[in-house]
């Protein structure tokens, strides 16, 4: 439980990895929420029955063959807990909830923070659901090296 | 100080109007409390304290802490985070000469204090007798709370007799749900609530609840509010008055003031009891500089308000409350120096600590706060590391550049109610505090009196809304309402509440209860 004095999980805490082929196939949700806490939205949310969890205080699993990456789950996690991963032409993807002004845009160069708010780079936003469609909480899938995909959980835009 | 633009909430401020402090114009919107209109127009003291004239100033923002208390349109100890502002009111600082930002009677707490300090009234000067009354008169001369009040009440007065099924006071999260369950299986419901608003702390909630989706999981805490205050106008058996303040409970008889001008003397068959709870404040020196808040204070200020509480915070507690507020602070442009944490680990769910942490924010575990730093309002905050018997570490003290401090470390019932109307309370440590006892409905030991949410026992939003539920239709049942149906759908929410509770989170919460929950019936 040492993720609990520190605020972030450390390598050796995170949930099991998608395989390579599976992150190039197409989209896969990575949930990080380790903790057993009282919720269940994404679970509710999943219509392809990829999310296993054995009562409402029971962290969830995701089975990467069964998820769809149909983002469903990223839109309604009240923990910002849940990240959509993907690797496609040699190019990482990190899809994450977003809540701050200003609303990051399509093509915009961020940087790219991990866990723990360090800056481990750049990268550039390819797509985004506006706020107004999710109740304010936008999604902002940012393109990045695919190394950083399971480093990378924040962005930060660059001002100016 | 205000903000205009904010990622979740939209602020409609109402029209432009003219209030005065201390005779000098301030610029504040209708529907704004005094109190945020002064902090938005950059007041920090508002009084001072009624002995030592320290500086006082906003502190929980719902009319519990009597930090705020001013003289408004000639009365005095008015709590001015409960007034709304009108065109032409008249606003002054109070126990100061000549006005509390700069206050000549300060002295006693900056000079005298150094010969007398706080607390040796009870020490010094006790003998001889003569001497003794002597003193405590002089004292007394400089203490006090406000001046008498220049104008009487002017208006009418009336009374109004109410006889109904269920009386519910409080309409935040519990008392909503309790007076929706009990209108829908049939009760008539007479829901009052001292805000001109339905919602309690709802309305400053801007983030995605927890639970189930049943329970509106994943649905903003402010969106719950507009959701329950919208099924409450289509329910014609609800009977809702804003502005009214219940004082007491009488052999089921509830006395209530609305709007300061009606006395309403309520004859419900049940009561429900859903007063929340308030904000604790912790012991360090400096604890009562202007700039030290609590942190609901802050999130009503910023979110319901619109108004920025400073530039620069530190959080002390790290449970959902003190990381949900960083994140909020964060949204509305505000930085966040660091959460510090007592517990060797972080108290609140690791979610929300990640998503601060992932944006920088430093969170010190088993360190705590030693003082706040400043002279009339917070210019830093020292911290310090705490061993593991909990003493301050010497020489890891750090200086944390701030210019207000949120106090997170947790809330209490507002038990007085319950404990007037004669319920048997007992002191739980793990449900914040004095608490009643009661049956599984939330029924006490007082017949047809049923409590439901945080003065039941510190919990959170969802875990309030299913309490009030329950009490709703169990006090309808009662009644003779709802037939079959109602205890099916009772027997439901019983069980999702013990679902909802299976977890570690809970652990705390059955522990509690299992001290405070009767065996069957009630009384």
């Amino acid at each position: 439980m040492s993720y609990l004095v520190r605020g972030y999980l450390e390598e050796d805490e995170l949930p099991p990895k998608p395989s390579r082929e599976r992150l190039e196939e197409r989209n896969v949700a990575y949930i990080e929420c380790p903790q057993e806490i009282p919720c269940s939205p994404c679970i509710e949310s999943c219509k392809y029955d990829a999310i296993k969890m054995e009562n409402i205080n029971a962290p969830p699993e995701v089975d990467y063959e069964k998820c769809n990456g149909c983002m469903q789950c990223i839109r309604v996690c009240p923990g910002l807990a849940i990240f959509i991963l993907r690797i496609k032409d040699g190019k990482g993807y990190v899809t994450l909830a977003y809540e701050f002004l200003p609303w990051p845009k399509k093509g915009q160069e961020v940087v790219l923070l991990n866990r723990k708010g360090e800056e481990v780079g750049k990268g550039k936003v390819t797509w985004v659901l506006p706020p107004e469609k999710n109740d304010h909480t936008s999604l902002v899938r940012v393109e990045m090296d695919p190394e950083l995909i399971f480093d990378v959980r924040a962005i930060r835009i660059i001002e100016g | 100080m205000r903000l205009e633009d904010h990622p979740i909430v939209e602020f409609k401020r109402g029209k432009e109007v003219t209030i005065y402090f201390n005779g000098k114009p301030i610029k504040a919107y209708e529907g704004e409390t005094v109190a945020s209109a002064l902090y938005a127009a950059g007041v920090r003291t508002f009084s001072r304290s009624f002995r030592f004239h320290r500086p006082r100033g906003f502190f929980c923002a719902i009319g519990k802490c009597s930090s705020c208390l001013m003289e408004v349109d000639g009365i005095p100890n008015i709590r001015v985070c409960k007034v709304y502002v009108k065109d032409g009111m008249q606003v002054r600082t109070q126990n100061s000469f000549p006005n509390a930002d700069n206050d000549l009677l300060g002295v006693l707490d900056s000079i005298i204090d150094r010969f007398y300090p706080h607390g040796s009234h009870y020490k010094k000067f006790n003998r001889p007798r003569i001497l003794r009354e002597f003193i405590t008169k002089r004292v007394r001369g400089f203490a006090g709370t406000g001046n008498p009040p220049k104008k009487v009440f002017e208006g009418e007065a009336s009374f109004e007799e109410i006889e109904t099924d269920l009386a519910v006071v409080g309409g935040g999260p519990a008392g909503m749900s309790a007076a929706i369950f009990a209108a829908k299986a049939g009760a008539r419901v007479i829901l009052m609530d001292e805000n001109p608003f339905l919602g309690g702390q709802l309305v400053k909630q801007t983030h995605r609840f927890f639970g189930s989706g049943r329970h509106r999981a994943g649905t903003r805490g402010i969106r719950i509010a507009t959701i329950l205050a919208d099924e409450i106008k289509e329910l014609k058996n609800i009977d809702v008055r804003f502005e009214t303040k219940v004082f007491g409970i009488y052999d089921g008889i509830v006395g209530a003031v609305e709007k300061e001008k009606k006395l309403l003397r309520i004859k419900p068959k049940k009561i429900v009891v859903a007063t929340g709870a308030y904000e604790r404040t912790l012991i360090f020196e400096n604890n009562d500089l202007p700039g030290v808040y609590g942190a609901g204070g802050v999130q009503t200020l910023m979110n319901v308000y619109g108004i920025k509480p400073g530039n620069k915070g530190l959080i002390v507690g790290s449970g959902n409350v003190g990381l949900i507020l960083t994140y909020q602070l964060m949204q509305a442009g505000v930085k966040v120096a660091a959460i510090v944490e007592a517990m060797p680990r972080i108290g609140g769910y690791f979610v929300h600590a990640a998503k601060v942490r992932r944006l920088g924010v430093p969170i010190y575990t088993s360190y705590t706060i030693q003082r706040a730093i400043g002279k009339k309002k917070v210019e830093a905050a020292e911290i310090v590391k705490l061993d593991e018997n909990w003493c301050p570490v010497k020489g890891s003290e750090k200086r944390i550049e701030c210019d207000f401090i949120c106090i997170a470390i947790g809330l209490s019932p507002t038990h007085e109610l319950l404990y007037q109307a004669g319920c048997e309370m007992k002191f739980v440590p793990e449900l914040g505090g004095l608490v009643p006892v009661r049956n599984k409905y939330g029924e006490t030991t007082v017949e047809g009196v049923y409590v439901a949410g945080d003065v039941a026992g510190i919990e959170e939003a969802t875990a309030a809304m299913m309490e009030g539920r329950i009490a709703g239709i169990d006090a309808a049942i009662k009644i003779g309402y709802g037939g079959d149906e109602a205890l099916k759908i009772r027997e439901e929410v019983v069980r999702d509440l013990k679902e909802f509770r299976e977890g570690p989170f809970g652990a705390r919460i059955v522990a509690g209860l299992q001290k405070v929950t009767m065996e069957e019936g009630g009384a």
